[in-house]
């Protein structure tokens, strides 16, 4: 049984939250959604998790507890969480962009809006993710800093990003100065197909590990249990 | 004790143009969409909006009544990007704070405990400081020394928000799983204008659901409007979900089609145009 793509995505998004604890996971899209559950039915099993709306449920869906947007907000700043959320740009400190391209003043492209992104890198340990790693999202300077990155954030005292997941390979900031580097590569992804697609120099270094195989329990769970449509096909193809 | 009740057309000749009105409800979740509709059939503009924005936010900035607006976000929910916003935004329509989710909810509660400001430490490092040269920072005066924002108070004129159930004093009640942020926008506001699916009698209230569903209470509520329905197209737990439907058809019509359709006369001519539309779809 090869694993697609896709699912080394999973496998590389719910490691996001080995060992995280008693936490809540806040996954934002597909992947993540069925990485964080992934982790919670394995390796995590202390973790919270939402339905996305107000409810906190188990693995299995069944609620346990109750998390309203106000509450969820002031859980935020309690640090007891570990958000992964999407980005429109980001750059090598990893300051992230969900607000609009082009200037802020007048936009090109209006985005979503700086969201929670402010107050969650802040506060919690923050990663990212990326489905369609290119020079369009992976760029020098990002257009409006949403996501603190290092550069930005001063050394703010719980301020974090401990990865970055794409559709090509984990990243993360394990650099002398806090710079994007290459941790692993998806397999079947070149070193080139990653530089290629980002928009500037990553730290590589010399022997560039694989994204981990999914145990077989792990490879059944995703197929049969968390995702049996094959939603995630849909977000990272391949 | 006054009876509270009016129409939609009450509570927007109370309203002027120039005001700072807060709008409740969440993205494409349980907005007072029956107040924003009868707003827009006047001609009330100028506005200073406040709000966690959906497609309130959508279609006041397509018929160009906003000339600032207060948010974290505009979305519609499924659609992750609000078109209409989206046009109005990139054709700069309007001046916009862009703050973060956390922020937000400090400005209104500053404004609901009548200080000038709280301290959060969301936003340091990040844009919004940027953009918004008026933001200033305060520092800790205990030992920890921390610097944070100083978020300011986001007192509003008046709030405009929809729930499951209210009588006719201004108690309000949420039967859905999420409050969001309504009490607090009421809380923020000089005047606060509540719509609901139902009026009934007050012990009718706590018979429905359990004493923390009594959301608003009348010390903070001006005006009560019976509109069935109100939230359309946005969800209104559990009385009814999004429209997905009509939605879509809102964001992917243009502005002046779709208002010119389905904004007419009164609420009365919005369901029945609804009403015609999903018949012509049903064929």
């Amino acid at each position: 049984m090869t694993a697609t793509r896709a699912e080394y995505c999973v496998i590389a998004c719910a490691e996001a939250w080995r060992d995280a604890g008693e936490i809540l996971a806040s996954p934002m899209g597909l992947i993540p959604s069925v990485g964080a559950r992934l982790a919670r039915l394995t390796f995590a099993p202390d973790l919270l998790l939402t339905d996305g709306e107000a409810m906190i449920v188990d693995a299995e869906g069944t609620a346990e507890g109750w998390l309203p947007y106000r509450q969820h907000l002031a859980f935020v700043t309690g640090g007891r969480r570990h958000v992964m959320m999407g980005a429109g740009q980001i750059d090598r400190y990893g300051n992230q962009n969900i607000s609009c391209i082009g200037d802020w003043e007048r936009p090109k492209r209006q985005l979503l809006g700086v969201r929670g992104a402010p107050v969650n890198t802040l506060n919690n340990p923050t990663s990212y993710w990326v489905p369609k790693h290119s020079r369009r999202v992976f760029v020098e300077k990002v257009d409006m800093v949403c996501g603190v990155g290092y550069d930005h954030a001063a050394g703010a005292r719980h301020h974090r990003i401990p990865r970055v997941v794409s559709d090509l390979g984990v990243f993360d900031f394990a650099t002398p100065d806090h710079s994007m580097r290459l941790a692993s590569l998806h397999p079947g992804v070149t070193v080139e197909q990653v530089t290629q697609a980002t928009g500037f120099a990553l730290t590589i270094p010399s022997e560039v590990p694989c994204t981990r195989e999914p145990t077989p329990q792990e490879l059944k769970l995703i197929r049969e249990v968390l995702d049996p449509a094959g939603a995630r096909a849909r977000e990272v193809a391949v | 004790m006054g009876d509270k009740t009016m129409t939609a057309e009450e509570v927007v000749s109370r309203l002027a143009s120039g005001m700072t009105l807060g709008i409740g409800g969440w993205g494409s979740r349980r907005k007072p969409m029956a107040l924003v509709r009868a707003l827009l059939r006047s001609d009330i503009g100028d506005l200073t909006v406040v709000s966690y924005g959906g497609p309130d936010v959508g279609m006041l900035a397509a018929a160009g009544r906003i000339r600032k607006l207060v948010t974290a976000f505009v979305t519609l929910d499924s659609i992750p990007l609000e078109p209409h916003y989206r046009a109005a935004r990139e054709r700069g329509g309007f001046a916009l704070t862009e703050v973060d989710e956390g922020m937000f909810q400090c400005g209104l509660r500053a404004a609901a405990q009548r200080l000038p400001f709280l301290p959060v430490r969301a936003g340091l490092g990040s844009d919004v400081m940027r953009v918004d040269p008026d933001l200033r920072t305060v520092t800790s005066p205990y030992a920890d020394g921390e610097t944070l924002v100083a978020m300011p108070a986001l007192r509003l004129d008046a709030a405009l928000v929809h729930v499951n159930r209210a009588d006719r004093l201004g108690n309000g009640q949420y039967l859905g799983p999420d409050p969001y942020f309504d009490d607090l926008f009421c809380e923020a506001a000089d005047a606060a204008y509540v719509s609901c699916e139902r009026i009934v009698d007050t012990a009718e209230l706590a018979k429905v659901a359990a004493p923390q569903s009594l959301l608003l209470k009348r010390l903070t509520v001006t005006g009560v409007v019976e509109a069935p329905n109100g939230a359309h197209f946005t969800s209104c737990a559990p009385e009814y979900g999004r429209d997905e439907e009509f939605q879509r058809r809102y964001a992917t019509t243009p502005w002046p089609e779709f208002a010119a359709r389905f904004l007419g006369a009164d609420e009365a001519a919005y369901r029945a145009a609804v009403r015609g539309w999903r018949k012509e779809e049903e064929r």
